[in-house]
């Protein structure tokens, strides 16, 4: 008795579609919010999940902002990406919960991601354990 | 020791930092669709947030809502949301049966009279009450007795929302929605079949930062997911404009992407947040899948003229006014994007919503 695996496969030709309908609106927000930053100082978020993506359109955005010189990575409710683009002041910052799902995926334009910052909450956690592992 | 009481404790006893709390507060504003200032307003709220009790009364359903929120894995947003609230009744989920877990519903509803968030799936018969009954209580009466002592009331899911299935022709039972039947306590309706599980959870973790439900469309239903149709945020949406539409699902249109307009797409009379939030954690939706919008999350969607037959006409009565057949495919297209970009900007500042009998004038 044959099996699936003898059933033969063709794989059809992935057709691309006609436009990448949303990548320049989104360029063109990142622009924006670039020459916010310099006039004001002011940060932007650009929230990627809340965008229409197509097929490929998400690989394409990425592909054209590229990495620059920072990356990092945090380690907390889960491992999250962060990383600044070819565009300096352009971050993205990329939310996995412990199960590798995302949760959030964002543009981020600033001088640095308000997530990288330590809080003041934590560094003073921080400093009660280091008094009390002093002698 | 003694349990956690807020949401801030509960996350610093499982060893959150509270970088690692704006990362959650992040997720959340960004499901919600809050701009990102109120960020550090919500982490302060969240991080007060006490326990919620919440009800879950399932009446005439299928489970689909329950499956729906069930399928996200903690801790995500979902996850977090759900361990956090003390899910007092549900009959799928709860490990009790019979008397006592009718008996842990009075408790609950006893000791958090006035606090406890009652969420309903599925409709209520009302044509006889006998039809649909919870220990032998009717159903009618297990939903006015729970709202009594109720902050807030969450219909989720098509059924409870609008009538749902039961409600479509020639509705047997009498079918009813949530909203006939209570009307003087704050009421969401979370319609889909199902909702997309974030926007069930999006919505409790607003009624736990602010302390009551977010802004409502006409039909009551959070603007957050339900503001846009589908068809203003559907990414095929330049082929519709161009007239580029697939005629059969294996045609060299379809599998171009084209729209799927002519194959009984029902995206134009259809708000949710599918077309961007999209299904199973962001994999895709019914539309880039290649099916058309069934328009699941709209009242009588079953009796809406069927799921293949095109909507007779886009978003107005185009083919009078722009004076071109229904055949001519590609003005159709171009026309209709014109009429739509105006229509988009006057139901934007009256908040319109296009219902099947605006659609089937002509």
């Amino acid at each position: 008795m044959s099996g699936l695996e003898d059933i033969p496969l063709r794989p059809e030709k992935v057709h691309e579609p006609d436009s990448a309908t949303i990548l320049h609106p989104v360029l063109h927000e990142i622009r924006h919010a670039l020459r916010r930053l310099i006039q004001t100082g002011e940060s932007t978020v650009i929230d990627l999940t809340s965008l229409p993506f197509g097929p490929g359109d998400e690989s394409k955005l990425l592909e054209y902002l590229g990495e620059g010189e920072v990356s990092a990575t945090l380690n907390t409710l889960g491992r999250s990406r962060l990383w600044e683009t070819r565009f300096p002041g352009v971050w993205l910052v990329d939310h996995y919960n412990p199960e590798q799902v995302r949760i959030a995926f964002q543009i981020e334009v600033g001088e640095v991601p308000a997530v990288l910052r330590s809080q003041r909450e934590d560094v003073a956690d921080g400093l009660d354990r280091l008094t009390s592992l002093l002698p | 020791m003694t349990e956690a009481k807020t949401l801030g404790e509960t996350l610093r006893r499982q060893g959150v930092s509270r970088r690692g709390f704006l990362k959650f507060c992040a997720a959340t504003a960004s499901v919600m669709a809050l701009p990102p200032s109120m960020v550090p307003v919500m982490a302060a709220a969240l991080e007060k947030a006490r326990r919620p009790s919440v009800i879950w009364l399932s009446f005439q359903e299928c489970t689909g809502c329950t499956e729906s929120l069930t399928r996200s894995h903690a801790p995500t947003l979902e996850g977090l949301i759900f361990d956090f609230i003390s899910l007092d009744y549900h009959h799928t989920l709860q490990a009790a049966s019979g008397d006592a877990a009718e008996a842990a519903r009075e408790t609950a509803m006893h000791e958090n009279f006035g606090r406890y968030l009652l969420v309903v799936d599925g409709s209520l018969p009302n044509d006889n009450n006998g039809y649909s009954t919870i220990a032998g209580v009717s159903n009618l009466d297990m939903l006015k007795q729970a709202a009594e002592g109720a902050a807030a009331v969450i219909a989720v899911g098509s059924c409870a929302a609008f009538g749902g299935l039961p409600h479509a022709a020639p509705n047997p039972t009498g079918a009813v929605p949530v909203s006939e039947i209570i009307h003087d306590k704050p009421l969401i309706n979370i319609s889909g079949c199902p909702p997309i599980p974030v926007v069930i959870s999006g919505v409790l973790a607003h009624f736990l930062t602010f302390g009551r439900l977010p802004e409502l469309d006409a039909l009551n239903r959070p603007l957050a997911f339900f503001g846009q149709s589908i068809h203003d945020r559907c990414y095929r949406r330049p082929f519709y404009d161009k007239g580029l539409f697939a005629e059969t699902f294996d045609d060299e249109g379809a599998k171009k992407g084209w729209c799927l307009y002519r194959l009984g797409c029902k995206g134009p009379m259809t708000y949710n947040a599918c077309a961007t939030t999209k299904w199973n954690q962001g994999v895709s939706w019914p539309i880039e899948a290649g099916h058309g919008c069934l328009g699941c999350s709209e009242p009588n969607f079953w009796d809406a003229g069927g799921f293949y037959r095109a909507l007779s006409v886009p978003t107005a009565d185009i083919a009078r006014t722009a004076g071109y057949a229904a055949a001519a495919g590609l003005a159709l297209g171009a026309a209709a994007g014109v009429m739509n970009r105006r229509k988009t900007s006057t139901a934007v500042e009256q908040h319109e919503t296009v219902t099947v009998d605006d659609l089937e004038k002509s």
